[in-house]
């Protein structure tokens, strides 16, 4: 009896994943709260390809997972940072991007970056800055500085999040002590090792999901990205976004084929639909942060033409640069001063 | 004579029955917002706009929550199922019977998930399936089944055990007696009697394998999230009135198996 | 049924013998199946872990199959990035010592709230006293995150806790409560509470209650009578209900990751660190094993304490 009762519960469980399987599917392995569902929805809807998207919150974990083998994902989202790395370990394919059908939509500026020359491996996703969130109702001084995470004012101890993103952080740390990223100079990182173990006992957490805790006034500041200060701002209106002025990086996420890939023309076809413009838009209403794609503006939401989070301030534009990824030496040292920063 | 104001209970500990009644209190006491922002119209889990049904409804159109709500109750069958079975064997073969060597090592084995913290068999799990994973390239659903299935095996083994201890041998002799061969004896008297405690443990592997989150989360690959996996994940993201939804309804599971077990138990007495 | 002649006693002897060996291979049979889905998905991984705590960590996660004892050297001790002075692992052993602490004040707590509960149940009329434990069982029943996202919704700034004391006078900002330790220790108990009161309640059942009226009869004070008639006559369910709060508490791993905000590591959060962001497999098999070591441990003692005073018959 028990035997029957299993066959037809295997026979249950392969129904449920054996009827997605006929339609053809894809599987997509993304930061987390960061893919638009119409995107998805439209998606599905126009070419009848079932997506399943998992979460990951850090280009690390999403590193580590892809590279320790049979995660069964075919698409990834990884940071310009980080995406030589990729490349180099062999992580993933080369689907020539830069062949497709709607890649004539791609602005002039990105489409040949340095972390991708020629734009074969990626397509892009989404793209923006690495600055400061203050709900200035709590400090309205000067936010426009890594001082707020770093030497934090008085009214700021204690509530303060920093995003648990090593590159980030580290770079940033680097850069308010007058360095570059990446730099080698270990006198400078032996510094800013020493600012942040200093700065973290100033610190309440360091978590993603902000956006839920300023709304509620649980943080007051946060190292973190623009469009998600972008989302803060629309549920609490006292939350800004600072550019500091020492230097901030940008970054740009681009979506890449694994090499593993079981679903390759799925995931070409989703790699083409996200570089045509009134998809890139639904893209960037979502999370709020801007695209790449010529013609996309107009399918965007209308703050988000103004926004200065979106929006650069002509002042700051100077300040923020991409950076590359480190070398491998210097990742090394990068990955030490994190551990020690993360206990 | 002392004159009490009233009679001396033996039973009466002073300070016992507030501090009874605050820990109940304290029990239900947050579960009451969880379920009341669930009705929330807003999308705030702390400011109320007013009364809705929307993230019931939005849970249930969410398709990344229903397979993640089928995958588990899919899991927590399979698992509960094969634990029982496994379990009743096993609780057969170590109680009631004279004691024989390796007897407390199995007994020691068969309850090692309880005594190691979930976090390390979790990670060890992760380790043997990378292994084999890398190896076979295999990577379905038999590492979450085969995983929930060896942690529910204690849980499914207790409640049999209890009751089987509690069963004497009078009647099982009683059937040989009347010439009943063992498996009748087994299958007509030991069986039935033994019903109530194999029903509990079902019952009790099926919740814990549908409650489980560190094992299943490190040991997942990609699309298989389970209920509590994607609920995790949520947690540490966005926290909409939708995760309230999810989890009144969870409750009202939980009200509802507890409910079914005290029914059961007391037809028994 | 056997009806061989038994021609004198060395025979029926090894009859005995032989029915008790069948007996035990009937019950080494019986017994196999589950033992060996648990070897393969319980026991046997962690030898593998012990194996992997030996291997060098891969770049980027991963190992590599070199045999070093680098892993087990970090559990303990940390060279400095820049000067290569070696010192003690400091922040591992805060985050142990955290760890251990937490859980034992969850298990006081829990103990403090639970034993009167359990008692308060236990002397309920047999009528009203199935209700009770109903109320206490649906907690036990309801899903760990959930019971963590509940408390995380009450304690946060806008939460219920604050929003009262709020109103009430009391402050007149709001506490800053989540992601601190105490968010911790609050999440835990209240995860934990009911694996305590079940056990004590259970031995509180079996308690005779005439043993505490000739307590009193000999005039006993209340204080007495709790101290040394009551409490070691339901130590093991005290023992029972301490080791399921404490064992749980200290390998916890999701409770603190919502409540403590990435800042506030247990050993779970530690462990979980090393196969993620730290990159560093190895320390993570090592870890893990070091909290088992200690886990063991923390049985054996409470076994011991339970065997002691001879209170305990065992099973």
């Amino acid at each position: 009896m028990k035997t029957i009762f299993n066959s037809i519960l295997s026979s249950l469980v392969l129904a449920v994943s054996g009827a997605a399987m006929a339609a053809g599917e894809l599987n997509l392995y993304n930061w987390g709260n960061y893919t638009s569902p119409e995107l998805i929805e439209k998606f599905e809807k126009e070419t009848g390809i079932k997506v399943t998207i998992t979460d990951y919150d850090s280009n690390e974990t999403a590193l580590a997972k892809v590279r320790a083998g049979g995660h069964g994902f075919d698409l990834a989202v990884p940071s310009h940072s980080h995406l030589p790395i990729w490349v180099s370990e062999g992580l993933i394919a080369n689907p020539r991007v830069d062949q497709m059908p709607n890649f004539k939509n791609v602005a002039e500026e990105w489409r040949n970056p340095d972390w991708d020359p020629g734009r074969q491996y990626s397509a892009p996703w989404q793209w923006g800055s690495v600055g400061v969130m203050v709900d200035t109702s709590v400090y309205n001084g000067d936010i426009n500085t890594f001082g707020i995470i770093l030497d934090p004012p008085e009214e700021l101890i204690g509530k303060i999040n920093v995003a648990p993103e090593m590159n980030d952080v580290i770079s940033s740390a680097l850069l308010y002590l007058g360095g570059e990223a990446c730099s080698g100079d270990k006198e400078l990182l032996k510094k800013a090792r020493d600012k942040l173990v200093e700065a973290k006992p100033k610190w309440k957490s360091m978590d993603y999901g902000v956006i839920e805790k300023f709304a509620g006034r649980d943080l007051a500041a946060s190292l973190y990205w623009n469009g998600a200060a972008f989302r803060a701002r629309l549920k609490n209106p006292d939350v800004r976004y600072g550019y500091p002025k020492e230097g901030y990086s940008l970054w740009a996420d681009a979506v890449v084929l694994l090499k593993d890939a079981k679903n390759v023309e799925e995931a070409k076809t989703f790699m083409n639909f996200i570089m045509a413009p009134e998809n890139a838009g639904l893209m960037s209403a979502f999370a709020r942060y801007a695209n790449s794609i010529v013609g996309s503006e107009k399918y965007m939401p209308e703050d988000m033409a103004t926004a200065p989070e979106v929006v650069v301030p002509q002042e700051f534009i100077g300040a923020g640069k991409f950076y590359p990824t480190c070398s491998p030496e210097v990742q090394k040292i990068y990955t030490a001063i994190w551990t020690e920063l993360q206990k | 004579m002392v004159t009490n104001s009233r009679p001396f209970s033996i039973k009466r500990m002073p300070g016992f029955s507030l501090l009874a009644l605050a820990c109940f209190f304290a029990l239900y006491m947050p579960l009451a917002p969880l379920v009341f922002y669930s009705f929330n119209a807003g999308n705030n889990i702390a400011l109320w706009e007013g009364l809705s049904l929307r993230w019931y409804v939005a849970a249930w159109e969410n398709d990344l929550v229903q397979s993640a709500a089928i995958r588990s109750v899919v899991v927590a069958v399979i698992a509960s199922v094969v634990a029982t079975s496994l379990a009743t064997m096993a609780a057969l073969g170590t109680t009631r019977t004279r004691p024989y060597r390796g007897q407390t090592s199995i007994y020691a084995m068969v309850n090692q998930p309880l005594m190691v913290p979930e976090i390390v068999t979790a990670v060890a799990l992760l380790i043997l399936f990378a292994l084999i994973k890398e190896s076979t390239g295999y990577h379905g659903y038999a590492y979450l089944v085969s995983a929930h299935t060896a942690f529910c095996i204690p849980f499914a083994y207790l409640p049999i055990r209890a009751r089987l201890e509690g069963m004497d041998r009078v009647l099982e002799a009683a059937a040989a007696d009347l010439y009943a061969t063992p498996w009748r004896t087994f299958t007509k008297v030991t069986l039935p009697l033994l019903l109530p405690g194999i029903l509990a443990g079902a019952m009790l592997a099926f919740v814990i394998s549908l409650d489980d989150v560190v094992i299943t989360e490190f040991v997942k690959s990609a699309g298989q999230d389970t209920l509590p996996t994607y609920m995790l994940g949520q947690l540490r993201r966005t926290i909409t009135p939708e995760i309230n939804a999810i989890s009144t309804v969870l409750l009202g599971v939980s009200v509802v198996m507890v409910a079914i077990i005290f029914f059961l138990s007391r037809k028994k007495t | 049924m056997s009806t061989e002649h038994i021609s004198n006693n060395e025979s029926f002897e090894s009859l005995e013998v032989q029915a008790y060996q069948r007996e035990v291979r009937r019950n080494l049979l019986l017994s196999t199946p589950a033992l060996i889905v648990l070897f393969c998905a319980a026991s046997g991984p962690l030898l593998i872990m012990l194996v992997f705590s030996f291997l060098t960590a891969g770049d980027y996660g991963g190992v590599k199959w070199q045999f070093s004892t680098e892993a087990w050297f970090q559990v303990a001790f940390y060279r400095d990035i820049f000067d290569e002075t070696v010192s003690i692992a400091n922040a591992h052993v805060s985050i142990f010592w955290r760890s251990i602490k937490l859980s034992f004040l969850t298990t006081l707590v829990a103990f403090v709230l639970g034993f009167p509960t359990a008692y308060f149940i236990a002397t309920r009329p047999p009528e009203t006293r199935s209700l009770w434990l109903f109320l206490v069982t649906i907690p036990f029943w309801t899903n760990l995150l959930i019971r963590t996202f509940a408390i995380l919704e009450i304690i946060r700034n806008q939460g219920l806790v604050n929003t009262v004391l709020i109103t009430l006078g009391v402050i007149d900002q709001p506490l800053d409560m989540l992601y601190t330790d105490i968010a911790i220790l609050l999440g835990m108990t209240y995860v934990y509470i009911p694996l305590m009161i079940l056990p004590i309640y259970a031995s509180m059942e079996r308690l005779d209650f005439r043993l505490v009226e000739a307590a009193y009869d000999l005039y006993a004070t209340r204080w007495q009578v709790l101290a040394r008639v009551i409490l070691p006559l339901v130590k093991p369910g005290v023992v029972a209900g301490s080791i399921l709060v404490f064992i749980p508490s200290l390998g916890a791993y999701v409770t603190p990751r919502i409540l403590g905000g990435g800042k506030h590591l247990m050993i779970g959060n530690l462990i979980e660190l090393q196969f993620g962001q730290g990159r560093n497999w190895p320390l993570g098999a090592a870890l893990s094993l070091t909290l088992l070591v200690i886990v063991m441990g923390a049985l054996m003692v409470y076994v011991r304490s339970a065997q002691k005073e001879g209170s305990g018959h065992g099973h």
